[in-house]
């Protein structure tokens, strides 16, 4: 029988050649702004780091003064030197990471390259093992080399490429403004997304090309990247060391919720050690987030990702709304028709049948459409600024939604025309005609 | 037009009408907000600078190696920079309008007060600055040679040694100040006191974290070193654009060698980054506006002609008991106006749901009521357009149709 209904939708989509390509448009415009939208959507709300994302935390402390203070306030984002050192020479966690963004110059050996600016990453050692972070070549440097402020560094595969030609660069030396350092490894392929560890560099940045022990590139005044906050005096002639400004990022890695309790409370003894001290003078205000915790809080998908992907849900139900008054149209006009299938002994169901095989088929050619259309889409996307416009990619589970979507679609916006269709009584139209 | 034999037959093609009815309101609801949103990014990226952008270009540059008299050769290549032909004019400054990385502060009218009024970018600059930038100074004065001190020292120094006058935009004067003149009034920048001696009328903010204090600009009479994102500015009509930074670049090698340049842009140039997203977003309204359009033309193309070839029996009785082509014209014009507006008045209420929504969710202002009339004009317009093609063809039904079986 589909086989029928099918051979008598073909001839019917035929027969309407324009009003079939409306439908067939409407809803593969609809379909197609709907899946683009989606996708980008997808891909910037991820998760960066899914095998690890439970058991990374970033802790919040707030070590400002009562200027502008107000009841239930967010302590910053971000960490000072001071507090971050304390935190992480505790040691209070499994493993636990202080970094900040920074600039590097680099002087390619040999003449062949100008000298060249790019982004680093000042941080201590876990952060290799911590972030699951993929070595093409060696490894990451220790607590040990940072301890003694070793001039190590590790870069990523596409700087190895630009300067090294992808051959194994471990043990090179690399040198950045006018200081030589040792390369320690070459991280593969790599791009956390969104990039969650320093969310001050862009959402969505890529990973930095060159990572370098945090007091070596402090020391060494390599160029920080990324924003400061400062109270009271405003960190005076060196911020980067001052208890008053805060520009680094914090993660530990806590292994289970007992830990992050325990954890918690660290904090919270922290926090009123320092108070009688002299400093804290805030009420507690201590944060904990997991790191979905922590992209939900900072709010990370771009809002205008939202807007759009609500705008073309509204397009796709104007298109659906659209094709349901002319499927309607349609499957009226063909009363007559209906009468005489229903005359010489269709039931209902089949008449019904029939021309749900029909919209489905509207549904098929529109979902054909609407995915070429999300693929024109997405690369439009990907010709826009931004630094998530390059993630735009569709992948199968996106692929296999844009079909059963536009097929739900298509089948829905049928229901109501197939349904009257199938009320038509047979005798009235006979005799009318 | 008697309505009343028009809604009587509407009454027997409930759902067609209705489907209609629907597909405009949701048009009118989306295309309010959408005509909304457009006007507001286009808005926003049209945000005065204060400064001649097309005029101005800045350079960055940054050091490869450690060079103590950096500073003194940063002033030096300022002052060759000046000699290029086709230069009106160079500073060194430690930000620019549009150039993304900011200094900011909050600020307080005295020290001793606990709550920030406002928030305001920091512009440190030379004597130069003014004139380079074309900023318009409208009240007060500018700064004299003898007040100007050097970043390099005021760099930690105690507040006594730190700057105490200051020149602000008129927005930011009226944030602290509300409405009266702040010409010669005090505010504290940290612990210091700091008294208004000029003001500007605009000099936007390198980035905008917030549409409302987009212009809240000072500037203190500081001479930048090489170090601290300080960034030449130079001044040349747009047609000597190129030659000049062709120019700057060399004069910067020879001058500092230890320093290359990182880019060079046209604050023109800044402008269209820092609004790129934004206009992204504006021309993706407008195609979703049109769109929107088109299918719904389209729509109502489609059903009218259904409904036009299903009454082609009872146009032909209409025509043949004398009814005018005018007439049978004039019935399927206004019936499509009453479906429409019967649209448009649901659309409205739900135009003005969404916006409270949005409202809500994105901190945008409340949709302005004259967006309602101009969405409805647009509708009752793109309806008729939509509908004349098919009423037309009704009107062209002989009379002798009434005669025939269809």
């Amino acid at each position: 029988m589909f086989r029928y209904y099918a051979w008598l939708a073909g001839r019917s989509l035929r027969k309407n050649p324009a009003l079939t390509a409306l439908m067939v448009i409407a809803i593969g415009l609809g379909i197609g702004a709907s899946i683009t939208t989606l996708t980008v959507l997808r891909v910037l709300s991820g998760d960066p780091i899914p095998q690890k994302s439970a058991v990374l935390f970033h802790p919040q402390i707030d070590p400002a003064d009562l200027d502008d203070w107000h009841e239930g306030e967010e302590p910053p984002d971000l960490i000072g030197y001071v507090d971050g050192m304390n935190l992480l020479k505790a040691g209070k966690a499994d493993r636990q990471v202080l970094l900040t963004g920074g600039n590097a110059v680099i002087q390619p050996e040999g003449s062949s390259l100008d000298p060249f600016r790019t982004e680093a990453r000042f941080t201590t050692a876990d952060f290799f093992p911590m972030f699951d972070v993929p070595m093409l070549y060696g490894r990451g440097w220790t607590a040990e080399d940072d301890e003694r402020r070793a001039r190590v560094a590790v870069i990523t595969r596409s700087l190895n490429d630009k300067l090294y030609g992808g051959a194994n660069s471990v043990g090179r030396t690399l040198r950045i403004r006018g200081n030589d350092f040792q390369i320690v490894g070459v991280v593969d392929h790599w791009r956390p997304t969104p990039h969650f560890y320093d969310l001050v560099t862009g959402n969505y940045a890529e990973v930095e090309d060159v990572f370098v022990p945090l007091d070596v590139g402090l020391d060494l005044k390599l160029g920080r990247n990324g924003t400061m906050n400062c109270w009271g005096n405003g960190g005076g002639a060196d911020p980067e060391h001052s208890p008053d400004c805060v520009y680094m990022q914090l993660w530990v890695e806590l292994g289970t919720p007992e830990k992050r309790a325990a954890y918690m409370t660290f904090l919270n003894n922290y926090v009123n050690e320092q108070r009688a001290l002299g400093r804290f003078p805030r009420p507690n205000s201590v944060k904990l987030r997991s790191v979905m915790e922590w992209l939900d809080y900072q709010k990370v998908v771009p809002s205008d990702v939202r807007l759009q992907v609500w705008l073309a849900l509204g397009f796709l139900v104007v298109c659906l709304v659209n094709t349901v008054g002319l499927m309607l149209a349609k499957f009226l006009r063909r009363s007559g028709e209906v009468a005489v299938r229903r005359a010489i002994g269709a039931s209902r169901r089949e008449v019904f049948a029939q021309f749900l095989v029909e919209a489905g088929a509207v549904g098929v050619a529109g979902a054909v459409l609407g995915l070429l259309l999300a693929l024109l889409g997405l690369w439009a996307v990907r010709q826009q600024p931004g630094d998530y416009a390059s993630l735009a990619h569709i992948d199968l589970p996106m692929l296999l939604a844009t079909l059963a979507l536009a097929l739900l679609a298509s089948l829905i916006s049928g229901l109501l025309p197939a349904w009257r269709a199938c009320q038509v009584a047979p005798a009235l139209q006979l005799k009318s005609d | 037009m008697d309505f009343m034999p028009i809604i009587a037959a509407l009454k027997r093609q409930k759902t067609a009408a209705a489907l209609i009815a629907i597909e405009i309101a949701l048009c009118c609801a989306i295309i309010c907000n959408a005509l909304f949103l457009i006007i507001h990014r286009l808005e926003r990226s049209s945000i005065p600078s204060g400064v001649p952008e097309n005029e101005l270009v800045r350079i960055q540059t940054t050091s490869v190696a450690e060079d103590p008299d950096v500073d003194a050769r940063a002033r030096a290549a300022l002052q060759s920079l000046r000699e290029i032909p086709g230069v009106q004019g160079a500073t060194l400054i430690n930000q620019v309008p549009f150039g993304r990385s900011s200094w900011n502060s909050g600020l307080r009218l005295k020290p001793e007060d606990k709550n920030t009024i406002v928030n305001a970018t920091i512009y440190y600059g030379d004597a130069a600055m003014l004139s380079t930038l074309g900023a318009k100074l409208i009240a007060g004065r500018w700064f004299e040679e003898s007040e100007f001190g050097d970043f390099a020292t005021l760099l930690g120094a105690p507040d006594g040694e730190q700057p105490k006058i200051v020149i602000i935009t008129r927005q930011l004067g009226q944030k602290l100040f509300g409405n009266e003149n702040p010409l010669g009034r005090e505010f504290a920048f940290g612990d210091v006191p700091v008294r208004v001696i000029g003001v500007l009328d605009h000099l936007v903010r390198p980035s905008i974290f917030d549409d409302a204090t987009a212009d809240c600009s000072l500037v203190f009479p500081v001479r930048m070193g090489a170090g601290y994102g300080a960034q030449y500015v130079l001044r040349t009509r747009p047609q000597d654009r190129d030659a000049v930074i062709a120019a700057a670049k060399k004069k910067l090698a020879e001058a500092m060698p230890n320093r290359i340049v990182l880019d060079t842009k046209g604050f023109d140039e800044l402008r269209d980054e820092n609004f790129k997203q934004d206009r992204v977003m504006a021309g993706l309204l407008i195609a979703v506006v049109v769109s929107l359009l088109v299918v719904t033309a389209l729509g109502i193309v489609g059903l009218a002609s259904f409904w036009v070839q299903r009454r082609r029996r009872q146009i032909g009785i209409r025509r043949a008991l004398g009814a005018t082509r005018g007439q049978i014209l004039r019935y399927f014009q206004t019936e499509n106006f009453l479906i429409v507006t019967v649209g448009i008045a649901v659309g409205m209420a739900a135009a003005f749901g969404i916006s409270g929504w949005l409202m809500h969710h994105y901190e945008l202002p409340r949709l302005p009521l004259y967006y309602l009339p101009v969405g409805a004009v647009a509708l009752w317009l793109l309806g008729q357009i939509a509908v004349l093609a098919p009423a037309l063809r009704a009107a062209s039904v002989p009379p002798a149709t009434a005669t025939r079986p269809v």
